[in-house]
């Protein structure tokens, strides 16, 4: 417990308001930070080291790092539904009565059973899984595994917040709004270009809004308060904080979660089209390798400086400075001017630049050239180890800040398929070649220094702004201190006693990388799956470069020969919730389409089943099971009349001088030569022959025809035709699909005749004026109708559509008229049966992708013209034998209805000689049937076969389609 | 997500739209006198190369027509759009 809040004396630049306190919960006892804190900040701030426990030998650790690079201070934020898992303390903003937990401890983070894995750890090294939980099955041990190993926990209930989508277009997108970012917004600004600015931080800035550096006339921070006011200002500038882009996908779309600060609003996600891309995403720190470098009071140099500067945040009382680069030096000046003692500065390089070393001796601190080997301290750092030219000699501290250097962020760069340069003295990956429209500049592009930072934003700025068409910009680069930011390659570790880490946040240390290797694992891919380092939360943000640089010196190649594993989004975590704000949940997620009458169907009490419409399945009365309700419908067309919603059937209008020539190439049947007035079945047939739609054909004029296609097809069949005529048949033809704006309801049974004539009509019913298969245009019940003589149940049917809104007003005429007459409501389970019975076919059911027309019996040929599937009808294939042919089949114990899916077999070499398609019980006929796909099957008829499902044998002959005759007259 | 600029409509995105495959493939006629190899070859054998693809698209839920795009398959860059019936360079 040695961090502490420092005084405003101390910390004058702090951004945090210290007359705003914050109350807060952190695993279950109360804390106070400030507005502007951070939930890690107010943590190291109120001297908590210990915030969380490692993902494999459950190793206490404390805050690491800021921002993205934050590996240890994971917690499940909030309660109930309104949880979320593993989320960093570094990017949880401080507010009223939050309250958190760690993730991977029990019974507590301060003392946790789970860290005897830590003394077990030569039993858990990389790959342990597959080598030790082999007897008796890797089943058996899972489940254990996955509680012990596991992170955060997933909220069990739904998410209670609102997200927002967003879609938005700009000629510039700037990711990252440091001072490279900054200048490449106000260049591409001033050049008239509609402008985005994304940044993940609430403050802009970057690094250069925490300490002194001076920029033009006055300070970073007046600097940036100019800049942000112009930007503000511009009518042309889209600034949004707190928005972290997540991806970057093709054609420039790249996706944003920006944390929103609105009651009831949790976050909105953006998806910015952008004419070109300025990517100045900043670099990463990365933590030096030496034993113990996971332990409490081990911190990155840039946190350290990041946590004095601007939260006033001490993180420990008396610090080392562990570092291979200048920058870091920033971290034990702002450390001593805030009045933590600096026992001394320990660089592995023997000479650091200038401007550090002096401005290091002027404030009298001890600077060593040597290595830090270990850290020493379980719960929390009580001492260093370095060893240099004088020997090895411990240092008394509670806070190492420790920097390997700079790692460009290349995620968003990588994602957009631009190719990476691995650069030796960096260590890390720059951006070398574009694919997309975008450009790096600053600490993204290797640069560090901060007036090339400024110019090169400048320049990104202006570059983006002309190729997106706008006269480049003349803008002053302000004249900066050179923040003198030497970049340095890591360097592998020096053995020492202890484990090294490599990725603090999955627990792998150096001496998984080294097992990896020997057991032969060398692509950094495989490494990465079989360590799983780089593959926590963090996506290897802190990890990647020093796993690279050591397993380049294990492997005795370079950096560049060892590569880097593959960048995807999103860059950082994001909840569920948001990346599906995008599009409606819950009950719109899919919603129903609703038949015009549904509310009618409703108040006959239909129970409704998902056709691809929502369409009534049965009509049971009081007291009656699914069967019992189909049977009585089923009894009703064949014995009296049923009214069926036949809205769904997809109905296409196609029009014009070339209609009828036009479709006589998409059926395989003639249809120009079907009279006005004529109704003929048709079978669509895709280039393979196989079938693709049935239905019919009706020719309401010379030019102009009525097509209905199955339910739920009609989108399909309008683009299939549409295909056609613009690819192969331009022809004068129009096409529409009419399906939602008629309602169709059918009367189908012995009395239906009478029930329309009872309905009333301006038809003639007689069957001369009006016989089966001919559509007529008059009114049926006061309204304008079409009405279409065709039968898919094998009894007399008529189809009456009228307009949509009409819909109810029909099927209570209808209704009424029936009632003397003993008409049913029958829904889908009724027409099944009753469709099965006459032998109709379901395409998509009945057949398959490979059915062709010979298969189901139909006729086809004969016709003159070409149609679609014409030519593969006649290959040899078509009409080889063995295909597979539908057939009827009747169980020989008439009251067994095999399943559908229930297989033929007795085949050979294959058992399968086939698979029920429909099956059925039918109270006309009392007793089960059942079609069939059947090998050769039309040449079997009688043959008695054995259907099988799950075990179940049922003997059953083989019939023709047909087992009722028509008796539509 | 690819922006594809419908000949039609202009500039949409990606969800717009389907893919129709290879494009300029001409359909062997008359049935009767095309052989079971150019009929194979013309229902079967399409060009998959890594690089320049000639394909079809639909606006499917825009304008409903059909078009052209010359896409790389490696990088997705578009490079032209052309309507049907128009030369294919």
């Amino acid at each position: 417990m040695s961090g502490y809040r420092l005084s405003a004396a101390a910390a004058p630049a702090a951004q945090i308001d210290r007359s705003r306190p914050i109350g807060f919960r952190f695993n279950g006892a109360a804390y106070r930070g400030y507005a502007g804190d951070t939930l890690a900040s107010a943590l190291v701030a109120a001297g908590v080291s210990i915030v969380g426990r490692s993902f494999k030998y459950h190793r206490p650790r404390g805050v690491m790092g800021t921002g993205f690079s934050e590996p240890n201070a994971l917690v499940q934020l909030g309660t109930g539904a309104r949880t979320t898992p593993n989320l960093p303390a570094s990017l949880v903003p401080l507010s009223e009565g939050l309250e958190a937990r760690s993730v991977n401890c029990w019974p507590s983070a301060a003392f946790d059973l789970g860290a005897v894995n830590d003394r077990l750890s030569p039993l858990l090294v990389a790959g342990f899984y597959y080598k030790t939980f082999i007897w008796p099955s890797w089943g058996a041990f899972e489940p254990f595994i996955r509680r012990a190993a596991g992170l955060g926990r997933s909220p069990a209930l739904a998410d209670p917040d609102r997200y927002e989508a967003r879609n938005a277009q700009c000629d510039v997108l700037v990711v990252g709004a440091g001072p490279a970012g900054l200048m490449a917004a106000l260049a591409a600004a001033r050049a008239g270009a509609r402008v985005m600015l994304a940044e993940a931080d609430q403050r802009s800035g970057g690094g250069l809004g925490l300490g002194g550096a001076r920029v033009g006339a006055g300070t970073a921070r007046d600097w940036i308060a100019e800049v942000e006011a112009e930007l503000d200002a511009a009518a042309n500038v889209t600034v949004l904080g707190s928005t972290a882009v997540t991806g970057y996908y093709d054609h420039n779309l790249l996706t944003a979660v920006q944390e929103v600060d609105e009651p009831g609003l949790r976050q909105r996600f953006w998806k910015i089209r952008a004419g070109e891309v300025v990517l100045a995403t900043g670099a990463l720190e990365r933590p030096l390798l030496f034993a113990g470098n996971d332990r409490p009071g081990v911190m990155l140099a840039g946190a350290v400086r990041t946590y004095v500067e601007r939260y006033a945040a001490a993180p420990g009382r008396r610090m080392v400075l562990a570092a291979n680069n200048d920058a870091a030096y920033e971290a034990a000046f702002a450390a001593a001017r805030a009045g933590i003692e600096v026992a001394a500065i320990v660089d592995e390089r023997p000479a650091p630049g200038e401007a550090a070393a002096r401005a290091a001796d002027a404030l009298g601190l001890r600077r060593v050239h040597g290595r830090i080997m270990r850290a020493i301290g379980a719960r929390g750092v009580r001492a260093v180890e370095i060893v240099s030219a004088a020997g090895t000699e411990a240092i008394a501290c509670d806070l190492v800040a420790a920097s390997g250097g700079w790692t460009p962020a290349v995620q968003l760069f990588s994602q957009s398929g631009g190719l990476t340069r691995f650069d030796e003295a960096l260590g890390g990956l720059v951006p070398d070649r574009s694919v997309q429209r975008e450009r790096s500049c600053g600490a993204a592009a290797g640069v560090f220094a901060l007036p090339a930072c400024l110019a090169g934003g400048a320049a990104a700025g202006a570059a983006a702004a002309q190729a997106a068409g706008f006269e480049p910009p003349a803008i002053a680069v302000p004249e900066a201190e050179d923040h003198a930011l030497a970049p340095a390659a890591p360097l592998p570790p020096v053995p020492a006693k202890g484990k090294v880490f490599v990725d603090v946040q999955t627990d792998v240390t150096v001496a998984d990388l080294q097992v990896a290797t020997r057991e032969n694992y060398r692509s950094v891919e495989h490494v990465k799956r079989y360590t799983v380092w780089g593959m926590g939360v963090d996506q290897g943000k802190l990890s990647g470069a020093n796993g690279v640089a050591v397993l380049a010196a294990v492997q005795g190649v370079s950096g560049a020969e060892m590569g880097m594993t593959k960048f995807r989004p999103p860059f950082m975590p994001a909840a569920f919730g948001v990346l599906a704000a995008a599009r409606p949940n819950g009950a719109l997620f899919h919603p129903w389409k609703r038949l015009p009458a549904h509310l009618w169907h409703e108040r006959r009490g239909a129970v409704f089943e998902d056709f691809g419409w929502l369409r009534p399945a049965y009509y049971p009365l009081a007291g009656e099971t699914m069967a019992q309700a189909t049977a009585r419908e089923v009894r009703a067309v064949r014995e009296a009349v049923g009214l069926l919603d036949a809205s769904s059937l997809g109905k296409i209008e196609v029009r014009g001088p070339d209609a009828g020539a036009f479709l006589d190439h998409i059926y395989a049947g003639p249809v120009d030569s079907l009279p006005v007035g004529g109704v003929r079945y048709g079978l669509m047939l895709n280039e393979l022959g196989a079938v693709f739609d049935d239905g019919v054909v009706a020719r309401l004029a010379a030019d102009h025809f009525l097509l209905t296609t199955s339910s739920a097809h009609a989108a399909a069949v309008l683009a299939w035709l549409e295909d056609w005529r613009q690819g192969e048949w331009p022809m004068a033809v129009v096409i529409q699909d009419a399906t939602s704006q008629w309602a169709t309801f059918t009367l189908s049974g012995p009395r239906a005749r009478k029930t329309l004539a009872a309905a009333g009509t301006s038809l003639d019913l007689s069957p001369a004026a009006f016989p089966r298969m001919t559509i007529r245009t008059g009114e049926v019940a006061g309204l304008p109708a079409r009405v279409q003589r065709a039968s898919f149940t094998g009894a007399t049917t008529y189809e009456i559509s009228v307009a949509a809104r009409s819909a109810e007003r029909l099927a209570d005429a209808l209704w009424a008229a029936g009632a003397p007459f003993g008409l049913q409501a029958t829904g889908v389970e009724a027409l099944e049966v009753l469709r099965t019975e006459r032998g109709a076919i379901d395409v998509g059911i009945d057949t398959d992708s490979t059915t062709l027309p010979g298969d189901l019996g139909l006729p086809f040929g004969g016709k003159a013209c070409d149609y679609l599937g014409k030519r593969s009808l006649t290959h040899p294939a078509a009409s080889a034998p063995g295909r597979k042919q539908l057939v009827g089949l009747q169980t020989l114990d008439p009251l067994q209805t095999p399943p559908v899916g229930a297989h033929v077999i007795g085949g050979v070499p294959h058992p399968s000689q086939g698979v029920v398609t429909s099956s059925q019980f039918s109270p006309t006929l009392g007793r089960s049937i059942a079609l069939a796909l059947l090998t050769d099957g039309r040449s079997r008829l009688g043959e008695t076969v054995q259907v099988w499902s799950e075990g179940r044998v049922w003997p059953a002959r083989v019939t023709g389609l047909r087992f009722l005759d028509h008796a539509d007259a | 997500m690819l922006l594809i600029a419908c000949p039609w409509c202009g500039p949409r995105d990606e969800t717009e739209f389907v893919n129709g495959g290879e494009a300029h493939i001409d359909r062997p006629t008359p049935a009767e006198s095309v052989s079971d190899a150019d009929w194979a070859a013309y229902l079967f054998f399409h060009d998959n190369p890594r690089g320049w693809l000639a394909e079809r698209w639909v606006h499917a839920f825009g304008c409903r027509q059909w078009f052209n795009v010359e896409r790389d398959t490696v990088t997705h860059e578009i490079r032209r759009v052309w309507r049907l019936g128009e030369p294919r360079a």
